[in-house]
């Protein structure tokens, strides 16, 4: 930059001073303009609809009507509603069994595809595919699939001599379902994240673990886990992430009562409940309450498994 | 997908520029005969060219595809004037954008259809002044509609926003093969009578049927379905008669809700959700796994086009217990619209009697204007796929037997919460009633925010 503009002043050089304030700009304001783009659209399209949902959570807002003052009160009767308590409990319990089924099957593919496999390059494109379909449509198939009706899956517990099982009515045969699907769409996705990262082992670790005589189970356990911890960390806070907004699922799962997590609300998310209040029932306050809560839990986990990470970190500096 | 949409977009473009062309071939046309539309006085008469825009939600049967081509018709005679319409099929979606444009003022369409279910929310005061008063602009004649179709759509002030399209008069259709294997009677008079008058005797037929019922068949296709039905029918229904929710001293509810669980309990529903999205209940009309339906005259084609061809011949329709209306609509004008006053013509024009009758003609719909129910083209009208049932005959006596209740502006939100949070957990779950009735009363206090 400063050489462009003594380049282009014709000739005769610019002052000292002026040329050292240049450089000094060019050195400390650069940077600012080159991350400037980033910044202005997270803070129109990020910081500005955050802060307007804090503001709209603390007033009675109605589409197409005035909007009240009403301080905490959306937020106090969250703490006492139980369809909040509700959503909140299968958020968690829908989170549990889709996000550690789904890490776990991630780490043992991940390691699968980790040895010299024929056709490898197809394998690791084929664990994406579920990640580049779309929610909508593996959503309809899997709702066909656990048709209570004329499901395939029911079809085949038959066959076993099953009964057929309310894959929708009941609580946890809905969540199940619903976990199935969260869990075929993001295995691959997180297995290709573990596979990048067990390539960045040394090999020498696994060398000097076979000569030590360590079988290919203890090798995982002792060589590859340690070495990609900080990965699985990241997976976990993604998810964790991931299954606090857990909406498409539940929504296309239910069909015609998706917005209500079935007729009982028996696989309502946070989200959902958060939908159904601002858009169906129109208590945007209310919905915007619950955002913030939303993200107020998000924040309270990261900080929790920041906790831990450092705990760790402070571990092994003391053990080594 | 992404090139697909792409290649949606240039096609759209191309189309935009197609309209621009014609509309410039128009204007050219409208200058050459001096000037665009005669006497009628729309646009002001001056030629400007514009553009008015319906948002429509299901099927109005106005279009130039499928329906009775009003546009066009209208567009021939104000050569000025170009009527695009938008159209989303989800009613419920299309009414929360409505509500987001209004709450802006940006965005909203010159028409906007209203359905019955939210007229009270757009006649209330938050949004009542955001529509012109259609008693006064477009000249619309107001006396031509059924009176109970305006006070509809009157605001508290006196202020007409909407004008009536069709309405839902409700007969009840069955599938005769299942009468007949049931010994129960088939001519759709006879079967009228088995439960004219009372909704207890449809369950006592209900109870009829169940005795020498086909193997894997029900009576009625849902509980939730009887509840809509029965309420219809109800003089007092979700509001007092100042317009307040006040569901749960309803008679009308307490009479649905007590129907629907009796045949919930009697096992005479096939525990199915209506227009459920996954096709469970359309399948059950293929595969005749139910043998009545409560059938608001837009049923009809839903009948036609699930059961299929090969069902032709197997349905009726019979007067229902009682005469109720579900469903129906308005078109109602924004303020805000640059061309309020040529849009408040239209309108007036859509839903004058004569094109009711051609809607009807093509589309179906029940007309809300007095002289077209009594009309001919309606009185005379049959329907092919139900063996030529006298359906205009039908649906015109049922109409007159409606009494409209009051309605509140949570109406459609409490509806929803009864039919698919209580009965059908009532249904599908066998939850106790009692404790569902208990869970719709929770629901409506924690997510109603009035």
């Amino acid at each position: 930059m400063a050489t462009s503009v003594r380049a282009t002043s014709g000739g005769s050089p610019p002052p000292a001073g002026l040329r050292s304030t240049l450089y000094r700009l060019d050195l400390k304001a650069v940077p600012y303009v080159f991350v400037a783009p980033f910044f202005l659209t997270f803070a129109a399209f990020g910081l500005f609809p955050l802060i307007y949902t804090g503001w709209l959570s603390l007033h009675r807002v109605e589409l197409g009507g005035s909007t009240q003052w009403k301080g905490l009160e959306n937020y106090s009767s969250l703490a006492t509603s139980e369809f909040f308590w509700n959503a909140l409990a299968n958020t968690f319990t829908i989170g549990v069994i889709s996000t550690v089924p789904q890490l776990l099957m991630a780490l043992g593919l991940a390691h699968l595809l980790n040895y010299k496999l024929r056709g490898r390059g197809f394998f690791r494109v084929a664990v994406l595919a579920p990640y580049a379909t779309s929610i909508a449509a593996a959503t309809l198939v899997f709702a066909q699939l656990f048709n209570t009706d004329y499901g395939l899956i029911n079809t085949v517990l038959g066959w076993a001599g099953f009964d057929p099982v309310a894959w929708e009515s009941s609580k946890w045969p809905a969540q199940i379902a619903i976990s199935v699907i969260v869990t075929w769409r993001w295995t691959g996705y997180n297995a290709l994240i573990y596979l990048a990262a067990m390539q960045a082992v040394p090999q020498d670790l696994y060398e000097a673990a076979a000569l030590d005589g360590a079988s290919r189970w203890h090798q995982f356990i002792s060589v590859t886990i340690p070495s990609i911890r900080p990965t699985i960390l990241f997976t976990v806070i993604v998810s964790t992430i991931g299954a606090t907004q857990l909406f498409g699922e539940p929504m296309l799962f239910g069909g015609s009562v998706g917005i209500s997590g079935g007729s009982g609300n028996q696989f309502q998310t946070l989200s959902l409940l958060m939908y159904e209040k601002g858009w169906v029932t129109g208590a945007l306050g209310q919905a915007s309450a619950i955002a913030w809560v939303m993200l107020l839990l998000l924040l309270l986990i990261g900080g929790i498994q920041t906790l831990i990470t450092r705990s760790n970190h402070k571990r092994k500096k003391s053990g080594s | 997908m992404r090139t697909s949409s792409s290649r949606h977009g240039r096609g759209r473009r191309t189309a935009v520029n197609a309209v621009a062309a014609i509309a410039v071939m128009a204007t050219g046309a409208a200058l050459l005969t001096g000037c665009g539309s005669d006497g009628d006085g729309a646009a002001g008469g001056s030629g400007e060219q514009i553009t008015l825009r319906i948002g429509t939600f299901g099927s109005f049967g106005y279009d130039n595809a499928t329906g009775a081509k009003l546009y066009a018709e209208y567009e021939k005679a104000h050569p000025n004037i170009k009527i695009e319409e938008s159209n989303v099929a989800d009613g419920q979606k299309y009414w929360d954008t409505l509500k987001l444009r209004l709450s802006r003022d940006s965005g909203l369409a010159d028409i906007q259809a209203l359905e019955v279910g939210y007229i009270a929310e757009a006649t209330g005061p938050a949004m009542a002044d955001k529509w012109t008063d259609l008693g006064k602009t477009g000249g619309a004649d107001l006396g031509a509609f059924l009176d109970w179709k305006v006070k509809q759509a009157t605001t508290g002030d006196g202020k007409v926003i909407g004008l009536g399209t069709d309405i839902g008069p409700m007969a009840i259709c069955y599938n005769k093969d299942l009468f007949a294997k049931a010994k129960l009677p088939t001519d759709r008079a006879e079967v009228g009578k088995l439960w004219a008058g009372d909704w207890a005797k449809f369950i006592a037929a209900g109870e009829t049927y169940k005795k020498s019922a086909p193997e894997g068949t029900s009576f009625h296709d849902s509980a939730s379905g009887l509840f809509n039905a029965v309420i219809s029918s109800e003089p007092v229904q979700y509001a007092n008669t100042k317009g307040e929710l006040d569901y749960e001293n309803s008679p009308g509810v307490k009479k649905a809700w007590d129907t629907a669980v009796a045949a919930t309990k009697g096992e005479l529903t096939a525990k199915l959700r209506q227009f459920d999205e996954k096709g469970t209940w359309n399948a059950a009309f293929k595969n005749s796994k139910f043998a009545t339906v409560a059938c608001p005259s837009w049923m009809t084609g839903i009948i036609k086009d699930q059961a299929g061809p090969e069902n032709q011949g197997k349905w009726d329709i019979a007067a229902p217990p009682v005469a109720g209306n579900w469903g129906g609509s308005f078109l109602a004008v924004p303020k805000s619209g640059k061309h309020a006053k040529e849009a408040a013509e239209l309108a007036a024009w859509l839903t004058a009697p004569a094109q009711h009758a051609k809607v009807f003609g093509v589309n179906g719909n029940i007309p809300s204007t007095k002289d077209t129910l009594i009309s001919a083209a309606v009185q005379d009208a049959k329907l092919p796929y139900f063996g030529d049932t006298p359906i205009g005959k039908i649906y015109s006596e049922a109409a007159a037997g409606i009494t409209p209740a009051p309605i509140s502006r949570w109406d459609g939100q409490v509806k929803t919460f009864l039919t698919d949070n209580g009965i059908l957990d009532i249904e599908q779950r066998g939850t106790d009633p009692a404790k569902a009735w208990e869970n719709v009363k929770k629901l409506v206090d924690d997510k109603i925010d009035q």
